[in-house]
C-alpha cells in the first residue's frame, strides 16, 4: 500500500513478527480486514514506528476458506477491539481472544452475511431483535448496577454506560457503545473518490475536515500525486481552525461538568465565534465542502482572517488564564481520571489523551503531511495523566494552533489549488492526520474500475473509548461526568 | 481566584436579539442550492451524478427527461453548484428550510411564480409561551448535536425564547430527533416517544432525520424518522445552522412563517 512499509505474512508468522515489531519500539495502531476476492479475505495490521520512518504494515491473506487467525490481543491489547470488529463485520474469528463477544454489532443483529463481504448488498436494514448483552461478572455483596442511556440527559450523543457501584464508589464501568453504528465503511463501497469525500465529512461532524483530509490524502497516496503548495498550506490553516473551535468547546463543556457556569458560557461563546469565522471564510461552519482529492474544491480568499483572529486571541488567552486560576474548577480536575503512561500506551490512547499521559507523539510532527513539514509544530506533553493535564494539553494546543495559522497565512503561496488525480484500478493508499482528538488513518482500496472497494477508517474516539474505562475503575460517581468530558470523546467517530 | 461574575459583566451582552430585531448573522454560510429551471439544459445530468444523497434525480415523464430536486435529501454539499455547466444550480444563503409537510421540500415547477410567503400556513396553536424539548440522537454524525448544543451558548441563548431542553420525556412537548435512525437506536427512540404525554410533537432535525441524507440506507441505517414516527416538522440542512434550528422551533410554535413551499424559498 502506498504510504506504508509492507510485510506479507502467513497466519502462523503473525504473532512472532508482531512481537518483534513491538520489541523494536513500534506500536500497532489498528487492524482491519477486506475482501480482495470474495472468498479470500485479507487482514491488515498497521503500526507506527520512529519519526519520519514509514508506517509498518503486516498483511495476511486467508486462503482456502480459512476464517481464523491467532489473536494478537495478548501481545498488543489495543488490537482486542479491532479483532472483535473484524469478527463482527468480516466474519473472521481470532483464536485465543480474551473477550470474543460482539462489539460493533449488537447481540441480536443478524445480517445474512458478514456486512463487509462485497456480495452483501442488503435492500433494507438487517434483521435485529434486541438481546441481553454480554456483561462481565462482578461479585460482591453490596454491588449495585446502574445503567445510563442510550438516551442520556443533556444534549449528548447516544451511548449506554453501566456502572457497578458501592455507595459513591464505582467499581467498574462498562460502556455499551455502537448504538450509532451506521455501517459507514460499507457505504464507501462503489463510490467515486469525489463522492467519497462527502461521506468522509460525515463520519464525525466535529472532525469533518480531519476525516476528509485523511481520506483525500489516502486517495492521493494511491494515485502517487502531489497537491499544489497553496492547497497544502490552506489545508494546514483549515485543520487548525477545526482544532480551535473544538478545543474551545471542550473547555466550555468541561466547565459545565465542574459547574463553573460563566466559564461554560464564555468557552462556548468563543467556540461560536470560531464557527462563525469558519462560516464566513469558507461557507461552512464545519469546514465541509472544501476538500477534494488533489487539493481544494475552490480557492479561498482568507483576507481578513488574521485580523479576526488577532482580535479574538486576547479573549481566548484571558479565558484560559482565568480557568487556570480558578481553584474550585481546578480542584475538580486535579487527580481526576488518572491514566498511567503504560496503560495509555498498551490500550491505544490517542491525541491529547496520550500526550497528557507522557507520550509525546503527534502525526503533524512525526509524519508531516500537507504543509506541516514547513512549520515548527510544538508537541506539548504532560506527565500527570489526569483531567487537568488533559485540559492543559488542549490549552497549549490552542496557543500553538493560533501561531500555526498566523505563520501559514504569512507564508501562503499563490497559485493553483488543485490538480487532477487518477487512482489506478487496484491501487491502494494510506492517509493520516492528527485531528483534534488524535490520530486518524484512512486506508483506501480501489477496484478494477477505479471506484472505492474498501475504505477503513481508524478514528481517535474508537481508540480513546477503549482506554477511558480504565480511568473510571475505583473512582467516584461525582467525578464521572468530569472525567468523561476531559476525554473529549465523540460517539459518531467511534461507532461509524 | 478570579471574579467570574465581574468577568461576565465585563463581556457585556453577547446575545443576538434575532428574531426580535437584530441581524440574522450566519454570514457567509452556504445553504441549499437554488435551482433555475430555465437555465437547465436538456439531456444533461451532471448535477445528478455528483449528488451523493440522490436529492437531484432525472425522471422520465413521458415528455422527456425532467429534473427533480428534493431538499429533504439535500446535504448542501455544494457539488451541484460547482459542477453544473449552465449555472442552473446557484449557491445561496437559504437555510431556513423547516416545513410541516414533507412534500413542500420537493421542488415543483408549477410554483415557480408563486411567492411562497403568501402560502404560509398556521399549524399548531396548542402551545403557551414555553416549549420543552427532549432531544434524541438516533444515529447522527454529531454535526447536528454540535449546532443544537450551540443554541444554549450566550449568542443564541435559547432560554430567552421560552424554549428549554428537558432530560425527562415525561415533561417534554417536542421530541427532537437527529440522525438516520440506526437499527440499534430504533427501540430507544420509540420508548422515549411513548413516554411522552399527549399532545406531543416530533421534529426531524437535519437531513439525516428527514430522509437519511448522505448516509441513510445500508445494513445499519434507516432513511429518516418518518419510517418510525409521525413527523410534524422537517428541517433539512447538514447540519441546519443554529438560526435555522431556532426558525424551525418558532415555526412549530407558530411564531414565524414557513419560508418554503413546493421547494421554493421565499426571501
Ligand atoms: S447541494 Fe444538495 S442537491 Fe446539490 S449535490 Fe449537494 S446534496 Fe445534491
Ligand atoms: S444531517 Fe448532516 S450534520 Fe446532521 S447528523 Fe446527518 S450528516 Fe450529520
Amino acid at each position: 500500500m502506498n504510504g506504508a512499509l509492507e510485510q506479507r505474512l502467513s497466519p502462523d508468522e503473525l504473532p512472532e513478527v508482531c512481537r518483534a515489531l513491538m520489541a523494536g519500539g513500534a506500536r500497532l495502531q489498528m487492524a482491519y480486514a477486506w475482501f480482495p476476492e470474495p472468498d479470500t479475505p485479507e487482514v491488515i495490521y498497521l503500526g507506527d514506528w520512529k519519526r519520519l520512518e514509514p508506517f509498518p504494515m503486516l498483511r495476511c491473506r486467508l486462503l482456502d476458506g480459512r476464517r481464523e487467525l491467532p489473536s494478537l490481543a495478548a501481545i498488543t491489547p489495543l488490537l482486542g477491539w479491532y479483532e472483535r470488529e473484524i469478527q463482527d463485520l468480516c466474519g473472521i474469528q481470532f483464536s485465543g481472544h480474551p473477550e470474543p463477544s460482539p462489539l460493533v454489532l449488537h447481540e441480536g443483529a443478524r445480517p445474512e452475511m458478514p456486512p463487509l463481504d462485497p456480495r452483501y448488498q442488503p435492500e433494507e436494514m438487517m434483521p435485529y431483535s434486541p438481546q441481553p448483552w454480554h456483561l462481565p461478572a462482578v461479585e460482591g455483596d453490596d454491588v449495585q448496577q446502574l445503567p445510563f442511556g442510550p438516551v442520556r440527559a443533556d444534549v449528548l450523543e447516544s451511548a449506554q454506560i453501566l456502572f457497578y457501584y458501592v455507595g459513591e464508589g464505582i467499581l467498574h464501568c462498562h460502556p455499551r457503545l455502537f448504538f450509532k453504528h451506521r455501517g459507514l465503511e460499507k457505504q464507501f463501497e462503489g463510490l467515486s473518490p469525489l463522492l467519497g469525500v462527502v461521506l468522509a465529512e460525515r463520519i464525525s461532524g466535529v472532525d469533518s475536515f480531519a476525516h476528509a483530509l485523511a481520506f483525500c490524502q489516502a486517495v492521493e497516496a494511491a494515485a502517487s500525486s502531489k497537491i499544489p503548495e497553496r492547497a497544502s498550506y490552506l489545508r494546514v490553516i483549515l485543520a487548525e481552525l477545526e482544532r480551535l473551535y473544538n478545543h474551545l468547546h471542550y473547555l466550555g463543556h468541561l466547565c459545565h461538568t465542574t459547574t463553573l457556569k460563566v466559564g461554560e458560557a464564555q468557552g462556548k461563546l468563543l467556540e461560536e465565534q470560531c464557527k462563525q469565522i469558519n462560516g464566513e471564510f469558507t461557507g461552512s461552519r464545519f469546514l465541509r465542502g472544501l476538500l477534494v482529492p488533489g487539493g481544494m474544491r475552490r480557492d479561498l480568499s482568507l483576507n481578513g482572517l488574521e485580523e479576526r483572529l488577532r482580535r479574538l486571541e486576547p479573549q481566548i488567552i484571558d479565558y484560559m488564564f482565568e480557568l487556570e486560576t480558578t481553584n474550585s474548577h481546578l480542584d475538580r480536575l486535579l487527580t481526576t481520571g488518572l491514566l498511567p503512561r503504560q496503560v495509555a500506551f498498551d490500550q491505544g490512547a490517542s491525541g491529547p489523551i496520550k500526550r497528557a499521559s507522557g507520550i509525546q507523539r503527534d502525526l503533524r510532527w512525526s509524519h508531516p503531511y500537507a504543509a506541516y513539514g514547513s512549520f515548527n509544530v510544538d508537541v506539548p506533553v504532560r506527565q500527570e495523566g489526569d483531567a487537568h493535564a488533559r485540559s492543559q494539553i488542549r490549552m497549549d494546543e490552542i496557543r500553538a494552533s493560533i501561531k500555526l495559522i498566523y505563520s501559514a497565512l504569512e507564508n501562503l503561496p499563490r497559485g493553483r489549488v488543485s490538480t487532477e488525480v487518477h487512482a489506478f484500478p487496484g491501487s491502494e493508499g494510506l492517509g493520516w492526520c492528527e485531528s483534534t482528538r488524535g490520530s486518524i488513518y484512512h486506508c483506501v482500496h480501489f477496484d478494477e474500475v477505479g471506484h472505492l472497494a474498501r475504505v477503513k477508517v481508524k478514528s481517535p474516539s474508537f481508540s480513546n473509548w477503549r482506554v477511558f474505562p480504565f480511568t473510571v475503575h475505583d473512582s467516584n460517581m461525582m467525578d464521572y461526568a468530569i472525567n468523561e468530558a476531559s476525554f473529549g470523546l465523540t460517539m459518531a467517530g467511534c461507532d461509524r | 481566584m478570579p471574579v467570574w461574575t465581574l468577568y461576565g459583566l465585563r463581556r457585556g451582552v453577547a446575545t443576538n436579539p434575532w428574531p426580535d430585531g437584530g441581524q440574522v448573522t450566519q454570514r457567509g454560510v452556504q445553504g441549499m442550492p437554488r435551482f433555475h429551471s430555465e437555465q437547465c439544459k436538456e439531456g444533461c445530468r451532471v448535477c445528478a451524478d455528483v449528488c451523493l444523497p440522490g436529492a437531484i434525480r432525472i425522471i422520465e415523464n413521458g415528455r422527456g427527461e425532467r429534473l427533480t430536486l428534493d431538499y429533504g435529501k439535500c446535504v448542501a454539499c455544494q457539488m451541484c453548484t460547482e459542477f453544473c455547466p449552465e449555472d442552473a444550480m446557484e449557491k445561496s444563503g437559504d437555510w431556513a428550510f423547516a416545513v410541516s409537510k414533507r412534500a413542500d421540500l420537493i421542488w415543483d415547477e408549477a410554483l415557480t411564480s408563486l411567492p411562497a410567503q403568501e402560502l404560509t400556513q398556521k399549524i399548531h396553536t396548542a402551545f403557551g409561551r414555553s416549549l420543552h424539548v427532549r432531544h434524541v440522537d438516533a444515529g447522527s454524525c454529531n454535526g447536528c448535536e454540535s449546532e443544537l448544543q450551540a443554541l444554549n451558548n450566550p449568542y443564541y441563548n435559547l432560554h430567552r425564547l421560552g424554549i428549554f431542553f428537558t432530560p425527562s420525556p415525561r415533561f417534554a412537548d417536542l421530541l427532537l430527533v437527529m440522525g438516520t435512525v440506526t437499527y440499534a437506536m430504533k427501540e430507544a427512540l420509540l420508548e422515549t416517544y411513548n413516554a411522552m404525554p399527549e399532545p406531543r410533537w416530533v421534529m426531524a432535525m437535519g437531513t439525516c432525520a428527514v430522509s437519511g441524507g448522505a448516509v441513510g440506507g445500508g445494513y445499519a441505517c434507516g432513511r429518516g424518522v418518518e419510517e418510525f414516527l409521525p413527523v410534524d416538522i422537517y428541517v433539512p440542512g447538514c447540519p441546519p445552522n443554529p438560526t435555522a434550528m431556532i426558525q424551525a422551533l418558532l415555526l412549530l410554535l407558530n411564531r414565524t412563517p414557513q419560508r418554503v413551499q413546493g421547494g421554493h424559498f421565499a426571501d
